[in-house]
């Protein structure tokens, strides 16, 4: 497809946790916990409030559709400022610098006296009702020409365990939130700009790292259509399908208008009809259950609300998030299969009959406990119908991202509105001084090239191999072992090989660099107190628990080069036969011998040698 | 530095001399909700003494909006129109801890005018810092035959999770109730689930922060309100309507003091307070103070200061018969303040020299139960 010529426009806005001692506002560690491991919850309302400019935010008014009591679980690594029990702790210096120096590795420039703001946040994420967020740097570059616009420090929200229910840990983490300019024009132009800045993030070593620790939101829109924020891409591979997709349905949206004008499709609140009498006697069980029941007949919109837009989405599916805004499970159409919910064949002539519904119409049904939320059900299905054959058929929205790329509705793009002076932290000053004392890094695609060179040059590493070295999350450890005095080549293979290896399987490998077990294996080894074959034993053995120095003397009982040479002498000596009758063939067998009396904690190289010199010396006395 | 407001709606802050003045915007009027009273609904009146439940900061008038008639509070807390009509009238907008007991005296005026008016119950709106020491000046002040509940909110009423509104509910709902006396009414937990109805002179703001900052000392609270249901709960001891007829007595005496007594305490503290026409001690464990400085108080009962005794542990009853430093302070004229909070002694030993001049009357007064303030028996733990 032809990005450009449909006019496709997008940015991103990239958020990365802050790997720091203590949460952004408060004094707490920056630490993930187990949900089993809570150690209290409580509950609470929130309730959408006035900006100072005297106004609510769009987004905050669809979220208050329905009252929401929201749960939270407290640890004992959370305090009373999760708890929204406790005025904020001055905002935390060492993430301001983190942030302070990602803005000057983009040339930002810094903002003179930073204000902490209120962002209005009323889906139970944030205990206050809103995030706090500060606006650090401003103008920044890409190297491909492209933006940043901004760079703010924000708190990361809480996680939500299950629907209304929300985990304190995360509440607080510091958060960097980068904004580009809306200067991308391609799907891989988007995903390609979201690694560079991953990248520059990584190279300050001052980010969380795993899943979850970086966010990507996609705003996105062609011609005709409307810029759509997408919130929450994990996976950095999939930007670019969500991008891919997100034009597939703005597209869609528009040819569904062109259809229904076409039609002469119409909408009318006049069309929505009480229904739940006719339901009364259902063998439908969702309906059989429901309090109310109401309907609309949208009138030309038949096999268009059934029509997909995008893997797995119809215009159904969007009419069905508006609704669910007012608390209802979802909602049903005509242009589905009915029957699959109980309803039957007369249900729905019924049906037809009392909305006044020809063939050429589609009838939405929500089904409810009050008339109150199927009342505001309906009018949201309404509200979707009568966007979809307007002049501007895609709504402004802020979306969520699907496992598989394609995206459900979250609730209206948010305004200025939201934001709100955080009146309890005092601004901060950003002086010349201070910004010229900020620290840069180099960065790691930089790092990766000097170092791989320097592998070459100075260890004879062939070039695909030093890359893949260098670009090791272990090469801090590579390098310590190197400078521990440790062959090259055995820390390189070892980390490499062995340490992946562990990792893959599930164990925490972090807990060897801890009192440096990894570097005091690699010197038993150096020195030949254990073999080389016996390291990934040893590993295992550590992250098991067991010291090093048990760990070798279990796998690795040492046997000096004296007793080698005793033993290998003892039974060349038991075995002058077959030496005799096998020559220098004997060297293999032999091999296994004596691995087996000394359970591989020789090396095999050494064995093989000596063997080799004392066969040699016993046929060669043989001959004499 | 000065301040912009970008598009974003971030903040910023830069060199004043970067920026030019364009114009100045013209405010822009506070919106209002027509209220229609509803017939089948109590009335109640709203008095607020600054800080209001519905306070925000406004940049075009500068200033937090001053406006408050029952359309903006209902506007601000729409719950609030199912419970009853409201009547409002604001008497000043201070911070409270710039209370003064001349403002206590127009607040219970105010209060006394309002009940007289026939309404079911006041609220009264008032920043959480000083309001156990007013809803105790008003439990002295006022003989009332209805709720007065004082209520307020922990976290400011301009973010999503403040406490105000289910506060302010469930105050409203105390105050339609079948109370019949001066209350607080705030979160009896941290959670949204219900409010505590606390006596007004047996309340403490125990907490800096929290929500459920607000206990009752001494006695359990007198009721509690369940939310979102309303329902209000009041206990076997709490007062209830029309037990007594209104009375207003609004004298004060002024001159009075509470000093708190630590070790090392310098004798200059209790000298200052020649000439007050009463102190509250707030003394260690049964009520001492150090030995040296018991000569100095007897100087100032001499001088005609009231000298009464509490404990700054505040649960439990002050007793100077025990050891010798308290038979001293009894011998010296000293009063035992009993099981009373320390600053609630304050506001009664105001009220008692404002209202009675003989002395020997005025110190039995101070150990007379008047308002819930004294419990003759020592019934209820920590």
């Amino acid at each position: 497809m032809d990005y450009k010529a449909i006019g496709l426009v997008a940015g991103i806005e990239i958020h990365q946790q802050l790997d720091t001692t203590e949460k952004l506002f408060c004094r707490c560690a920056t630490m993930l916990r187990d949900t089993a491991d809570h150690s209290g919850e409580f509950f609470r309302y929130l309730r959408a409030t006035e900006s100072e400019m005297g106004e609510i935010d769009r987004a905050a008014k669809e979220e208050m559709k329905r009252e929401r009591k929201f749960r939270y679980y407290t640890y004992d690594t959370t305090c009373l400022v999760e708890n929204d029990e406790e005025p904020p702790a001055p905002l935390n210096e060492e993430a301001l610098l983190v942030c302070l120096t990602i803005s000057k590795m983009f040339s930002m420039t810094p903002i003179p006296q930073i204000h902490t703001m209120r962002k209005l946040v009323i889906d139970g994420s944030n205990t206050s009702g809103f995030q706090r967020t500060a606006l650090v740097a401003m103008n920044g570059a890409l190297p491909d020409g492209g933006r940043i616009e901004t760079i703010c420090l924000e708190e990361e929200a809480a996680q939500r365990v299950k629907d209304d229910t929300f985990s304190l840990d995360r509440l607080g983490i510091p958060l960097i939130e980068i904004t580009t300019s809306p200067c991308m024009h391609t799907p891989e132009e988007v995903q390609e700009v979201a690694e560079h800045i991953g990248m520059v993030l990584r190279s300050t070593g001052k980010v969380k790292r795993g899943i979850g620790t970086i966010r990507q939101d996609v705003n996105i829109s062609i011609a005709g259509g409307a810029r759509v924020e997408i919130k929450g891409v994990q996976e950095l591979d999939l930007i670019s399908e969500v991008v891919r997709r997100e034009v597939q349905r703005q597209q869609e949206l528009i040819k569904i208008r062109d259809e229904l004008k076409k039609r002469g499709a119409s909408v009318s609140p006049n069309m929505i009809y009480n229904v739940t009498e006719l339901f009364k006697q259902t063998k439908s069980g969702i309906l059989k259950k429901a309090k109310r029941i109401e309907a609309i007949t949208l009138m030309g919109f038949a096999g268009l609300v059934g029509r997909e837009i995008q893997p797995e989405r119809r215009l159904g599916s969007e009419m069905s998030d508006y609704a669910k805004k007012c608390g209802v499970g979802g909602i049903f159409h005509t242009d589905e299969k009915l029957a699959a919910y109980g309803i039957t064949e007369d249900e729905i002539t019924q049906l037809r009959q009392l909305t006044n519904a020809g063939e050429a119409d589609c009838i939405v049904l929500v089904a409810g406990t009050s008339q109150k939320q199927t009342g505001c059900a309906i009018f949201q299905v309404f509200n979707r119908a009568e966007i979809s054959i307007s002049q501007n058929p895609v709504p402004e929205e802020t979306r969520k991202m699907l496992e598989s790329g394609s995206t459900a509705y979250m609730r209206p793009l948010p305004g200025a509105a939201r934001m709100y002076p955080e009146t309890d932290v005092l601004p901060v000053m950003i002086d010349q001084k201070r910004w010229d004392m900020v620290e840069v890094y180099e960065l790691l695609t930089e790092r990766t090239k000097r170092k791989a060179a320097m592998f070459v040059a100075d260890y004879k590493f062939n070039s695909n191999y030093a890359d893949q070295v260098a670009a090791s999350p272990y090469l801090p450890r590579i390098e310590l072992a190197i400078d521990s005095g440790i062959n090259p080549d055995l820390a390189a293979s070892t980390y490499i090989q062995y340490i992946s290896e562990i990792k893959r399987e599930g164990t925490d490998v972090t807990k060897f660099f801890i009192n440096n077990a990894d570097i005091r294996i690699l010197q038993a080894v150096e020195s030949g107190k254990a073999a080389k074959e016996v390291r990934y034993d040893l590993f295992k053995a550590v992250a098991s628990g067991t010291s090093v120095e048990n760990a070798i003397a279990k796998h690795a009982p040492s046997v000096s080069k004296n007793d080698l040479e005793a033993l290998v002498q003892m039974i060349i000596t038991e075995r002058a036969d077959f030496v005799a009758q096998k020559g220098k063939a004997a060297l293999g067998p032999l091999m296994g011998v004596v691995m087996a009396k000394v359970r591989g904690s020789v090396d095999g190289k050494m064995v093989s040698e000596l063997l080799k010199r004392e066969i040699d010396r016993m046929i060669a006395g043989k001959s004499r | 530095m000065a301040v912009i407001k970008l598009e974003s709606g971030y903040n910023i802050g830069v060199d004043p001399h970067s920026c030019t003045f364009v114009e100045r915007p013209s405010p822009v009027p506070v919106k209002r909700l027509e209220v229609t009273p509803d017939r089948n609904l109590p009335d109640l009146s709203i008095v607020s003494t600054g800080g209001t439940i519905a306070s925000r900061i406004d940049y075009r008038t500068g200033s937090v909006t001053s406006q408050f008639d029952a359309g903006e509070i209902v506007s601000a807390i729409p719950e609030l129109a199912g419970v009853a009509n409201y009547r409002t009238r604001s008497i000043s907008t201070i911070l409270s801890e710039n209370m003064t007991p001349a403002i206590w005296q127009d607040l219970a005026r105010a209060v006394s005018e309002e009940i007289r008016s026939g309404v079911s119950g006041v609220i009264i709106t008032h920043g959480t810092d000083t309001m156990a020491y007013s809803a105790s000046a008003l439990s002295f002040m006022l003989d009332t035959p209805v709720p007065v509940v004082f209520v307020g909110s922990q976290r400011s009423a301009d973010r999503p999770s403040s406490d105000n509104a289910m506060n302010a509910v469930c105050a409203a709902s105390t105050a339609t109730s079948d109370l019949g006396e001066v209350a607080v009414v705030m979160h009896a937990t941290t959670n949204d689930d219900r409010c505590a109805i606390h006596r007004g002179t047996r309340v403490r703001k125990m907490h800096t922060s929290r929500r459920d900052a607000f206990r009752s000392i001494g006695i359990p609270s007198i009721g509690t309100v369940s939310y979102p249901s309303r329902e209000v709960t009041l206990e076997p001891h709490a007062v209830r309507r029309g037990t007594h007829t209104l009375a207003l007595h609004e004298k004060l005496e002024e001159r009075c003091g509470l000093a708190q007594f630590y070790p090392g305490m310098a004798p200059g503290i209790l000298t200052a307070c020649r000439g007050y026409r009463g102190l509250v001690l707030s003394g260690t464990g049964l009520g001492h103070v150090s030995t040296g400085l018991i000569p100095l108080i007897r100087d100032l009962i001499e001088g005609g200061t009231m000298v009464v005794m509490t404990s700054q542990c505040m649960h439990g009853r002050v007793c100077d018969r025990v050891y010798d430093t308290g038979r001293d302070l009894l011998q010296a004229g000293v009063i035992e303040g009993g099981d009373m909070l320390p600053e609630v002694a304050l506001v009664k030993l105001m009220w008692v020299l404002g209202n009675e001049k003989d002395p020997d009357n005025a110190a039995a007064l101070m150990q007379t139960d008047l308002a819930g303030e004294w419990n003759r028996r020592s019934f209820h733990g920590l």
